[in-house]
């Protein structure tokens, strides 16, 4: 079980590995799309990444509603729970 | 060609090589005569057991040219595209140019096997649901032409001629054509392969179309010589600028080469073995000829396809024979895949890229481990050493290139 500062570092690193973002320009607030402008494959991309990071599954209907990384690392952290 | 069409010169040059990272790097290891092939030290050489354990793998690794995020985006084979067009695009200047008038066309033979094939292998050890999203893009066979075509915007057309180890020659030769009919002002054309993988060695290997002189890799590709057994397999890519002759002088860039013209002809005679007495060779050579409204009589060297394959050189001979027939006594051969290996789809263009810098230089590269030249071989094989060519006026060059299926290009191209 990992925290929400954990859940959210990990995925930052995803995101940087996927698009060379910075990681501390992945924070909770930010939208995928108009913030950090990740298309819809990089974001099926990140998708399979995390749940392979946080052994989690994250079925294609509820990615649509992941609009910001705190919604990501909130789903995750319930997924994991 | 006719006496309206537009003149097409080449204003960039750029590749990654067995034998260097860049042009200049490559160009000077082929005057070198050295050879780019070695025994294969990937951790996957020791997982299977294959006939064939060497190859000319490339001289500088994309991961140490991209980022990160770019060789996990693409292909292997569109990794060395995209180094190659960028430095190529340098070259020429970086030109301006309306993006609606600049195309891409760039050929492989055999496009993302690294992604398929590693993508398979995640299907059946880890299920579908770990399968990335980016496994079609990356592995479809024009992925290579889209990737140069988004990095410059290219979007007069981006076309990927497909016709095995022909297909480097044929992008040249189409986007000749583009800038002739007027659909584009410059076209980035060249080839791409990154298929030293343990599939293609393994089924290469089963055609005995590879040399199997694992105990002594750099003397393992030797066209000509009576001891070749195959060729050696190689990567990497090459690209070129083309433009339209008043596009090009309207901006003062600096002119490599004309390139005068192409032929294409099949041989319509069987899936891998060439056609024995050169027909269709001769027939590409000869079209090149006219297309480029010049004669054998100007041609001073000649780039040969020459894999070293038994059959394939000799192949090739008769066709220069028939094309070129008395006027070979003036034109000095190279067969630069002895050090380079075959690139496969990216052969055409590296070695055309040779023939412009030979042509400029007015120096033919070497053909390394010519050591007993097989006495069936008519042609005058530049061996050893390089060899000066004529030292006055505009040189007139040939590059051959051919194809499993029966594919074959010549390219002509000339000094300015």
């Amino acid at each position: 079980m990992a925290s929400e500062q954990e859940i959210l570092s990990g995925l930052a690193e995803i995101v940087n590995e996927e698009t060379g973002l910075p990681t501390d320009s992945v924070q909770a607030d930010k939208s995928f799309t108009d913030d950090l402008d990740i298309d819809s494959l990089s974001m099926m991309t990140i998708v399979v990444n995390a749940e392979e990071k946080f052994s989690v599954r994250i079925p294609d209907e509820d990615v649509k509603n992941l609009r910001t990384v705190g919604d990501a690392v909130a789903y995750i952290s319930q997924a994991q729970g | 060609m006719t006496a309206t069409a537009r003149r097409v010169v080449v204003t960039g040059l750029g590749m990654t090589t067995p034998l260097g990272g860049d042009v200049r790097s490559s160009w000077e290891a082929a005057l070198a005569g050295t050879s780019g092939a070695a025994s294969i030290t990937d951790s996957w050489i020791d997982e299977i057991e294959l006939p064939i354990t060497f190859a000319a793998q490339a001289a500088v690794k994309a991961v140490d040219v991209l980022t990160r995020q770019e060789t996990k985006r693409l292909d292997p084979s569109a990794q060395f595209s995209v180094i190659a067009a960028r430095e190529a695009w340098k070259d020429a200047g970086a030109p301006e140019v309306d993006k609606v008038r600049l195309g891409s066309v760039v050929g492989t033979g055999i496009g993302g096997i690294w992604t398929l094939l590693t993508a398979y292998d995640t299907l059946r050890q880890r299920g579908a649901r770990r399968v990335l999203p980016l496994t079609v893009p990356m592995l479809m066979a024009n992925s290579s032409t889209a990737a140069v075509s988004l990095e410059f915007g290219a979007g007069a057309g981006a076309h990927t001629p497909v016709s095995a180890c022909a297909s480097g020659a044929e992008a040249i030769a189409y986007g000749l054509e583009m800038i002739r009919s007027g659909r584009a002002d410059i076209v980035i054309a060249g080839g791409t392969e990154a298929a030293i993988h343990p599939l293609p060695i393994a089924s290469f290997a089963a055609m005995h179309a590879m040399s199997t002189r694992n105990e002594d890799p750099q003397r393992a590709s030797r066209p000509f010589d009576t001891q070749r057994d195959g060729f050696v397999l190689g990567e990497g890519a090459g690209m070129l600028v083309l433009e339209a002759e008043e596009h090009a002088r309207a901006r003062g860039a600096r002119i490599h080469a004309e390139l005068l013209g192409a032929g294409l002809s099949a041989d319509a005679h069987h899936i891998a073995a060439p056609e024995p007495a050169g027909l269709g060779v001769s027939r590409a050579i000869g079209d090149a000829l006219r297309d480029a409204d010049t004669t054998a009589a100007d041609v001073v060297h000649l780039n040969a396809h020459a894999t070293s394959t038994p059959v394939g050189d000799i192949a090739e001979d008769h066709g220069l024979r028939l094309a070129l027939g008395d006027d070979l006594e003036h034109i000095a051969v190279s067969a630069t895949k002895s050090m380079t290996g075959h690139l496969l789809g990216a052969a055409g263009a590296v070695e055309s890229i040779f023939t412009i810098l030979a042509l400029r230089d007015r120096l033919a590269p070497p053909t390394i481990n010519v050591d007993d030249i097989d006495p069936d071989i008519s042609v005058d094989v530049v061996r050893k050493d390089p060899r000066p060519l004529p030292a006055e006026g505009q040189l007139v060059g040939l590059n051959n290139a051919f194809g499993f299926g029966g594919h074959n290009s010549s390219l002509v191209f000339r000094s300015v």
